[in-house]
């Protein structure tokens, strides 16, 4: 949080009514506590988002739907008729977490035709990314499984987010960071002095209690010199069960299923999240399987997040050190662990 | 000599002739254990087994059919090997039970809801077993809770705490929780009747998120890659994020399970968003308990529903 940003103020007591007028204009989406989890939902007017305990899945079906429907078909009538989907509406989530914010910024390059020089560019995922305002409330602690600060990130960073709220005692300082941001807390008041310092010393204090983070520049080399290091990649997969719950509560996981859902000669063409652990997601037409095993699907999901996306982004992790790959693996598999443990590996060989 | 030094003690004298022993280690975080593939003497000093076993190793054993494998098996975990064997999913004399009496498995979402207002479970900094306690390490100082508030439901209705078909069983049996499991849970559950348990299952869906964790956290579903929830063509279950493809993949997860799922909760352990699948199996469970007197796990010969007598005694089919 820099000194030099626009901070504006609201209390706990104005905030749901505050976000009831927001959502007049697009959907609120925030925290809710459902049975043991936390998850982002559309907000209630009147209602407060959950603020005091993490989100147990990430924000990016907000941008990126757990199932979109591309546009419907119907090959009936003399002339096939497509129909686009319509276009999305505008959408704030209120409560992402830096983390998540972060996430997106993994997303990008992939979807924005950065890495094809603007030939493919996913116009799906960039309307609703150019629809989305991210509104990042700072972790005030970090849990066992976090490591945000391995891979550039931090629980108060700025990165990614068009608003910053800080958590004080009489409520919540926003740190403006972009247009629309300004625009989303324009009707609020300055933040006093007071407040402001006291969100600045907020920030400081969760960051200072940041356990150091691991040294990770030796990683992309490392795992890709184990790409055939079989031995390695079966003793870390031993526990895994290959299902996809890391990969679909992950903020930079990407990939995705296409599917038509026909009724006859009608129906809708989908696009749906896809998870490399899934012997399916490389399965050929011809009946071969290039990933087999759990091992060969484990190494590339973790290839993919520190050695193969970095070589091909500007060296940037496609993992934003949110730990929920770990916190939410019913198996306790540690993708820090395998980082480490292949950097020692490949140290040794 | 303790449990835990009499548990390294079988695996050590079972080790040579396995390919490997599965158990219990340290996990990611205090609250947590890691399931423990023991292949040499070395691996032992991660091991321990007690109130953070929570996996069922039962689970691995298919995928390693053809070679001799040892298990430490709580005792619901026994049944699930116990179940594999009677279905030959596995052969077993290729696997080793080392059993030991279990006094019960924590349950994280039990603590995060004794926490509540204190700390999230994953800032809990260290966990110390204390008897029929544990104390807990939050920034707010230590909690202490009591192991049968925070022990897994399952716990609660446990009849079989010892691994019954151990080969070789460590310490000194422990009595059952309860005498006999009366499903008296399902019972309530259902009596809420069609309207309000369609709403219950819509909202609980609704979080599902099609991770499969609780197909593969489950030592029982063993179509494994040919699952008809993953085939394309026949293309059976849509790819929408609606709750009816979502609950027709529970619904049909369930009717696979009945009559051979042991209960061992794993499928509702795994769900990262805590939707209480469980209790489908279990309403199933119930129905084949009463109908054929057949407890998973446990009876041996062919799981009721997987064969058919013209004339089933049990079933009345007409009034003559």
């Amino acid at each position: 949080m820099s000194a030099d940003t626009v901070k504006k103020f609201i209390s706990f007591d104005a905030l749901p009514g505050f976000l009831a007028r927001v959502a007049e204009t697009g959907t609120v989406y925030a925290p809710r506590r459902e049975g043991g989890a936390v998850v982002y939902r559309p907000l209630k007017p009147g209602d407060a988002p959950e603020l005091g305990a993490r989100p147990t899945e990430s924000c990016k079906h907000v941008v990126f739907p757990r199932s979109e429907t591309l546009f419907s078909f119907d090959l009936k009538a003399e002339r096939p008729a497509l129909t686009e989907s319509p276009e999305p509406g505008p959408a704030v989530v209120f409560g992402a977490l830096s983390c998540d914010a972060r996430g997106f910024l993994a997303f990008d390059p992939v979807y924005n035709g950065s890495g094809t020089g603007g030939s493919a560019r996913d116009t799906y995922y960039l309307r609703r990314r150019s629809r989305t305002l991210l509104v990042v409330k700072a972790c005030k602690s970090a849990l066992n499984t976090c490591f945000c600060n391995w891979v550039g990130g931090g629980p108060a960073s700025p990165q990614g987010a068009d608003v910053l709220a800080v958590e004080t005692e009489q409520g919540l300082v926003l740190d403006i960071l972009s247009e629309q941001g300004a625009a989303f807390a324009e009707s609020l008041p300055a933040a006093s002095e007071a407040q402001a310092g006291a969100a600045l010393a907020a920030v400081k204090a969760v960051e200072d209690s940041l356990p150091g983070a691991a040294e990770l520049s030796a990683a992309p080399a490392a795992l890709a010199s184990l790409f055939s290091s079989a031995e390695f990649w079966k003793n870390e997969s031993a526990h895994c069960l290959y299902c996809g719950a890391c990969t679909y509560l992950c903020p930079t996981c990407y990939c995705f299923n296409i599917t038509d859902e026909s009724d006859g000669l009608s129906g809708v063409r989908l696009r749906s999240w896809d998870n490399c652990m899934s012997p399916l997601f490389t399965l050929e037409a011809s009946g071969h399987n290039p990933r087999p095993n759990k091992a060969d699907r484990l190494k590339n999901r973790v290839g993919h997040k520190f050695s193969y996306y970095p070589s091909l982004h500007a060296g940037r992790f496609s993992c934003c050190g949110c730990g929920r790959c770990i916190k939410s693996c019913p198996s306790s598999v540690d993708i820090r662990k395998i980082v480490l443990d292949a950097v020692k590996e490949a140290a040794n060989v | 000599m303790s449990i835990q030094d009499e548990l390294k003690s079988a695996i050590k004298a079972a080790l040579p002739d396995l390919s490997c022993v599965i158990g219990w280690g340290a996990g990611p975080e205090p609250l947590r254990a890691a399931p423990l593939f023991i292949r040499g003497e070395a691996d032992l000093q991660n091991f321990s087994a007690g109130f953070l076993s929570v996996n069922n190793p039962a689970l691995y054993l298919p995928a390693l059919k053809g070679s001799k494998v040892g298990v430490v098996a709580k005792g619901c975990d026994a049944r699930s090997v116990g179940q594999l064997a009677t279905e030959t999913l596995i052969i077993r004399e290729e696997v080793h039970v080392i059993g030991y009496p279990c006094e019960g498995v924590i349950d994280v979402d039990k603590v995060a809801a004794a926490l509540a207002g204190v700390c999230e479970p994953g800032e809990v900094g260290a966990l110390r077993e204390d008897g029929d306690n544990v104390a807990l390490d939050t920034p707010k100082g230590e909690v202490r809770l009591a192991k049968k508030d925070i022990a897994a439901d399952k716990c609660g209705r446990c009849i079989f705490p010892n691994a019954e078909n151990a080969d070789v069983f460590v310490g000194i049996r422990r009595a059952p929780t309860v005498v006999e499991d009366a499903y008296a849970d399902i019972a309530a559950f259902e009596a809420r009747g069609t309207e309000e348990l369609k709403a219950f299952w819509e909202k609980e869906m609704s979080r599902c998120i099609r991770c499969y964790a609780c197909r593969n956290a489950c030592p029982l579903c063993v179509c494994r890659d040919h699952c008809i929830a993953a085939s394309r063509e026949p293309h059976w279950i849509g790819q929408t994020d609606d709750v009816p493809d979502k609950l027709f993949f529970q619904v049909i997860h369930a009717v696979h399970l009945s009559g051979r799922c042991t209960g061992c909760g794993e499928c509702e352990r795994a769900c990262p968003l805590g939707i209480p699948v469980l209790k489908l199996k279990r309403a199933l469970s119930r129905r084949v308990e009463n109908l054929f007197g057949y407890k998973a796990g446990i009876a041996t010969g062919t799981p009721p529903l997987l064969t058919f007598n013209i004339e089933e005694s049990t079933i009345k089919e007409r009034d003559w």
